[in-house]
């Protein structure tokens, strides 16, 4: 699964060379080559200075992802689907229909064409899966060593769907806090795979794309209140951001959160918080008592959200503060991570 | 199922604890001291019985001069420095080893020393300095390490020793005599090395209660339960309640590598100063593997950053929130000292995890600084 090559030990004529982003003619053919055919759609192949898109009268979500990560391929995914699911979440947790998104690739000399070709057709096969064509790209080329290999950065415009009203003012105590599924997986996954930590696991990354999953809540008829893609900063992220822009306290339930004994174990062999770890599959929603059962349902009802669950509810307690109720009953105060999860050491 | 348990450990600790006044239970284990917070079990007790977290937190009671000594060799040309994530917040005089490197400086996280020696291998043009810190749970897989770097004929492999021993230093509190302590929640990880035995001269010559215990809530509720009874009994007994991973004899090939590589040597704790024979330099068959000899840097003089009392924390003299720089300037963002740096600090839990999930006061304390 891990990726076998590290920059600069690729060799002759299989690698990018700083040629291929001097805009003449070796540029073009490596968009030819080996983005056009796996990407080309009707509004790509012009190549021209922008794409101009058709989009439904009303308004537009509108958003831009940077991806950095490392190892470029990791289990369960790669840095392509992670480009495209990344920004593509983004807008479905606005309550957007995504639609296009442009492609921005920084490319290491040395990158093995393989490599580009994997990740490539990685992006062709997720935009696919989401529904959403890559209208618009650039390629560029950085010496050796100013880059791990590749960056991709994606932005992507959505259609808002008619009276959606998403946003943490309209939160009120008792209203009940719901994750789609298992958290943890991508960052313990991608750990997993990564230089130094390298360790064996059976967790694959959720990265995929979630405009079908929230589909699906948008029509449970629930007076959806607040969608959010707990990424960077895990769960824990997500939360105290809400008790900090409701003004509310929030209690969840340790026992009511969706995680597999495999990254429960993982996290505490790491000395990590599962709460604090990325996802890039899942989704957190927020509604009213009253139809969260409702909310439940509609998210089971699809393959993403098979194992949805209300984690928590809003408090008037105060001062604000995220608290968990822990397995054996105790409490303790959940709060949003410092930067990077560093592995503790013993 | 579980929380039955849970739910009759708790009862009886409220009934043990009801015969006592205040009780002043010390756990000496950064992980006990993370596993207390983030299950809650410390919130579970009863008011009379008081937590108090001593120098169990490997990156905490490090000195501040090998934090320097560690940036320096950090600053040298072709220098790659490997060490475990903890590490590379703590501020030293000239910044930390994160900010080292976003200035430059070769700075990778591993998480187990050996990936420090295959790092050598697969760089052979680097210097490459393996940060040995941490308890006897740390110390046997630096000298595995060690070993490993010798068998491969690696000649770019080092390590910067700061390990340390659990025993001698709770003795050197104990003989100030000034220890309000009452008894021990022994570490579970160091005592699957060492052996639970290791603790008898505290039950004997300190009649402090003694009891071994894992990191599950019921293992820790267990751990302060048994301490409980032997205080309302009068008893000061070494006690082993994780018997799954902890033999009164401990963990023999641990011991003989340690023993192999390793010699005892007098180490400076932080704001505790030199404890005889507290930590483990690399016998002088290794010193090849030293990077002290190697590079010759000089071990700085210790000191705390200015208001800092992670020095006293680490010793149970002091909890978090006396500290004036406690959540006001010193937080996870930025750090004073180690004890809010390290993931296993007492300031860093108390911080992240509330003194309790239901003192609110603590956050009221802290106001606008939080953000």
């Amino acid at each position: 699964m891990n990726m076998d090559w590290t920059p600069g030990q690729a060799a002759g004529n299989d690698e990018v060379v700083i040629a291929h982003g001097g805009g003449g003619e070796q540029t073009r053919r490596l968009i030819a080559e080996h983005v056009l055919p796996k990407l080309g759609n009707a509004l790509l192949a012009p190549l021209m200075d922008s794409a101009v898109l058709t989009v439904a009268a009303g308004r537009i979500a509108f958003t831009t992802d940077s991806f950095v990560v490392q190892p470029l391929v990791f289990p369960g995914g790669d840095i392509g689907r992670l480009a495209v699911c990344g920004t593509v979440n983004d807008l479905a947790v606005m309550g957007a229909v995504p639609q296009a998104l442009s492609l921005a690739l920084v490319l290491e000399e040395g990158l093995p064409f393989r490599m580009l070709d994997q990740v490539v057709d990685s992006i062709a096969a997720a935009a696919r899966e989401a529904g959403v064509v890559v209208a618009t790209g650039d390629t560029k080329v950085i010496e050796r060593h100013r880059g791990d290999g590749m960056i991709i950065t994606t932005a992507g415009i959505g259609v808002m769907r008619e009276g959606m009203e998403l946003s943490p003012r309209r939160i009120e105590p008792g209203d009940r806090v719901i994750v789609t599924g298992r958290i943890a997986d991508h960052g313990l996954a991608v750990m997993s795979a990564r230089e130094g930590l390298a360790f064996e696991t059976e967790l694959l990354s959720d990265v995929a794309p979630l405009g079908g999953l929230v589909e699906a809540i948008c029509r449970a008829g629930a007076d959806l209140k607040f969608m959010r893609d707990p990424t960077r900063g895990g769960l824990a992220g997500v939360v105290a951001d809400l008790a900090d822009d409701t003004g509310l306290s929030i209690e969840l339930d340790e026992a009511a959160i969706p995680l597999s004994r495999a990254a429960r174990h993982t996290a505490e062999l790491l000395g990590l918080d599962p709460l604090s770890i990325a996802n890039e599959g899942k989704v957190v929603a927020v509604a009213p008592a009253a139809d969260a059962d409702r909310l439940i349902d509609a998210c089971r009802s699809h393959p993403l959200g098979r194992e949805a669950a209300v984690i928590g509810r809003f408090t008037e307690a105060q001062p604000a503060l995220v608290e968990l109720i822990t397995r054996s009953g105790g409490r303790r105060v959940v709060q949003r991570p410092y930067g990077e999860e560093l592995p503790r050491i013993c | 199922m579980v929380q039955n348990k849970t739910e009759i450990l708790i009862k009886q600790i409220e009934e043990t604890a009801g015969q006592l006044g205040d009780v002043q239970l010390m756990e000496i284990c950064g992980t006990h001291t993370v596993s207390l917070f983030r299950t809650g079990v410390k919130s579970l007790l009863p008011a009379n019985v008081h937590l108090i977290s001593g120098p169990g937190c490997p990156v905490c009671v490090t000195s501040q001069g090998y934090i320097d000594e560690a940036c320096e060799l950090a600053g040298r040309p072709g220098m790659t420095i490997c060490t475990y994530g903890d590490m590379v917040r703590v501020p030293g005089r000239v910044g930390s080893l994160e900010h080292l490197r976003a200035r430059g400086a070769q700075v990778v996280v591993v998480y187990s020393p050996r990936d420090a020696v295959r790092y050598a291998a697969s760089h052979p043009d680097r210097e490459v300095v393996f940060l040995g810190v941490g308890f006897e749970t740390t110390a046997p897989a630096t000298a595995a390490a060690v070993l490993e770097a010798q068998r491969e004929g690696l000649k770019n492999f080092s390590v910067l020793t700061a390990h340390k021993l659990v025993m001698p230093a709770m003795l050197a509190m104990l003989a100030t005599g000034e220890m309000r302590v009452n008894g021990f929640l022994c570490p579970g990880h160091v005592s699957i090395v060492t052996g639970s035995e290791v603790y008898r001269p505290i039950v004997q010559v300190y009649a402090r209660p003694c009891v071994v215990a894992g990191f599950e809530p019921e293992q820790l509720l267990r751990g302060i339960l048994q301490l409980l009874r032997q205080l309302t009994q009068g008893r000061a007994e070494v006690e082993n309640v994780y018997g799954v991973a902890v033999t009164p004899d401990g963990n023999p090939s641990a011991q003989r590598i340690l023993e192999q590589v390793f010699e005892p040597a007098d180490a400076v704790w932080r704001a505790m100063g030199t404890i005889p024979l507290s930590g483990l330099e690399l016998r002088a068959a290794w010193s090849d593997f030293d990077a002290r000899r190697r590079f010759g840097v000089i071990f700085g003089k210790d000191y705390d950053p200015p208001g800092c009392r992670c020095g006293e924390v680490i010793q149970g003299k002091t909890q978090p929130i006396e500290c004036p720089l406690f959540a006001r300037t010193c937080t996870p963002a930025t750090p004073v000292g180690p004890c809010m740096v390290s993931s296993e600090g007492t300031c860093a839990a108390w911080y992240k995890y509330g003194r309790s999930g239901t003192d609110r006061a603590m956050f009221h304390n802290a106001g606008g600084s939080r953000r």
